[in-house]
């Protein structure tokens, strides 16, 4: 874990930090992969991997018509719309 | 009235008469603002509170009476309540009024549960100590120096004060078992999949689980009984028969893992061997079983929890709802400052821990590694379930620590999980329930059982609150 590691991790994450701050975060996550290297020792040799505690299959709904959602109560909570649009800064010039 | 009254009493006081359903929410109000220290609500609608409860007092009178009508209950603020604030106690919902209720508050109300607000919680359920709320941090009402535990530190707390009659919770690697067990109160995580996920705002999605916070373990079953059951809106809900919360005991072999038992601190093996020993008084047999992998749990754990809560807190991006940084110049700002600004240090550690664990060169080494061990620690399970019924182990290596003893070192603060990420790995239910006291402090310890037994630990839960007290004890009550 270094500086350019953490640099790659919050960009691909979209996330930015105060310099004071990554610091302690190199720190800790330094000691973090430090407790997940432990699964190095455990022997997992031709083990499946376990993606889902019941390993069911997803159920899906039957693909039917169903009510649909009132947009302009699900677009009540943005922060910025126009005429039924969500608005972001301009993407192209 | 007595504030400590079980879901069972509260009923039967409502059906007779002895009180109303508004004097109920009255007393229930009060008691929430007399006790507004403890910091364990960040919502209490007081107005919708009081028009549901002369709703109750209708029903009540016309007999349409359902299990919880009437009953004041709060939700952990991690479920979508309908026109109430939903924040995940993160700056990033801060904002966020649900337009929609979650299936878990909506089955609850259809069985005549009134909302009386939403509690505190660590932001996005990522915590063991409820310090790492956007809204400050919630204090243990048997000590108020002391964490309450976490993320449902709130509804733990909550109910432990006697400021609600039950609480929901959600559990991803312990977030309902080890805050009950710090507040000496009695929480349920169910077999994944039995309580709908559908409105509960996801962390980790194969390891989250609503479920309850009550005063007994038959609390839990009647609270369990009105949640549970198959959703649609849910593709991970599983089809189950409804928990038979009524059924009747029988000799069982309980099983002992060293694992679990060989690294506990001298007061708590004395606590936790008394329980063992009562639990043969009644008829049941110990017998040790073995969890070779235990020890790799907590890393196990903070893999994939990190790895699903990275791909699920990528959603909020300051476009359709939450928090939104001021003028941003370009789209690549927006999603950076308003993610910069809305999560804490906590949950932007976790999101780039989840993030390295899935990057490109480090997938096969963590993530599906990961996934390996963790069928083998379900295939330990199975195994020990061919020699016992129920397991039985500490939920938490301490008692309640001190406010910011662990705050700065999350390694520390991650090894708190030890005993409860299993079961979560595994998608086992487990049941925290009160069994002793260490220095003042409530000491519980854990029954986990084969997926859907929350039959067989409900009803050895109720077994023992029968024939012990420690569910009972409440903290001295510094409000009346």
């Amino acid at each position: 874990m270094d500086q350019q590691t953490i640099d790659k991790l919050l960009s691909l994450s979209r996330l930015s930090l105060l310099p004071d701050d990554r610091e302690k975060l190199l720190r800790d996550l330094s000691s973090i992969v430090g407790l997940v290297d432990f699964m190095r020792s455990i022997d997992t040799e031709g083990v499946e991997p376990l993606a889902h505690p019941l390993e069911v299959t997803q159920r899906l709904r039957p693909d039917e018509p169903d009510t649909s959602f009132d947009q302009e109560h699900y677009q009540a909570i943005a922060p910025q719309i126009r005429d039924g649009l969500y608005l972001v800064p301009r993407v192209v010039e | 009235m007595n504030p400590y009254a079980s879901v069972t009493q509260l009923r039967s006081g409502l059906d007779n008469g002895d009180f109303s359903a508004d004097e109920l929410a009255h007393f229930y109000l009060d008691r929430i603002d007399a006790a507004e220290d403890l910091n364990c609500f960040i919502t209490v609608d007081a107005e919708g509170v009081l028009a549901a409860a002369k709703r109750a007092d209708k029903a009540i009178a016309d007999k349409r009476i359902g299990p919880l009508t009437g009953i004041p209950i709060a939700h952990k603020d991690i479920f979508c309540t309908r026109g109430l604030l939903t924040s995940c106690a993160s700056r990033m919902l801060n904002n966020f009024v649900a337009p929609y209720d979650a299936t878990v508050v909506d089955r609850l109300k259809r069985a005549g549960a009134i909302t009386i607000g939403k509690t505190n919680m660590d932001e996005f359920a990522m915590g063991s100590s409820n310090e790492t709320s956007f809204y400050g941090p919630v204090k243990n009402p048997w000590d108020r120096e002391c964490v309450p535990g976490g993320s449902s530190g709130g509804s733990a707390a909550a109910v432990a004060a006697g400021l609600a009659a039950a609480c929901t919770g959600s559990d991803t690697g312990g977030s309902i078992r080890q805050p009950a067990s710090f507040c000496g109160v009695t929480g349920l995580k169910p077999t994944y999949g039995r309580v709908s996920r559908y409105g509960m705002i996801a962390f980790a999605s194969s390891l989250d689980q609503g479920g309850p916070l009550a005063r007994s373990a038959s609390d839990a079953g009647t609270l369990l009984n009105a949640m549970e059951g198959y959703d649609p809106n849910d593709s991970t809900s599983a089809i189950a028969d409804p928990t038979d919360i009524f059924s009747s005991s029988r000799a069982l072999k309980i099983g002992i893992p060293s694992q679990y038992w060989n690294d506990l601190s001298p007061s708590l093996t004395k606590v936790l061997e008394e329980a063992r020993r009562t639990l043969e008084s009644l008829g049941h047999r110990a017998v040790p079983v073995e969890l070779p992998h235990t020890n790799a749990a907590t890393a196990v754990y903070y893999v994939i929890a990190g790895a699903e809560a990275s791909t699920n807190l990528s959603r909020y991006d300051g476009i359709r709802y939450g928090h939104r940084a001021a003028s941003p110049e370009n789209l690549e700002d927006l999603y950076q400052f308003s993610r910069s600004e809305g999560f804490g240090s906590e949950v932007k550690r976790r999101i780039l821990t989840g993030t390295y664990a899935l990057s490109v060169g480090y997938y096969d080494a963590y993530y599906l590694k990961a996934q390996q061990i963790r069928r083998l620690i379900r295939q330990d399970f199975l195994d020990a379930f061919g020699e016992a019924d129920v397991i039985l182990t500490p939920v938490s290596p301490s008692t309640a620590f001190k406010r910011e003893a662990l705050i700065e070192d999350p390694i520390s603060m991650y090894q708190q999980d030890i005993y409860t990420t299993p079961a979560s790995l595994a998608g086992l239910p487990a049941l925290s329930l009160p069994c002793g006291v260490s220095d003042q402090m409530p000491v519980g310890m854990q029954f986990i059982g084969p997926h859907f037994g929350e039959s067989l630990l409900l009803t050895l839960g109720r077994e023992y609150q029968s024939e012990t007290d420690w569910h009972a004890l409440h903290p001295a009550d510094n409000h009346d």
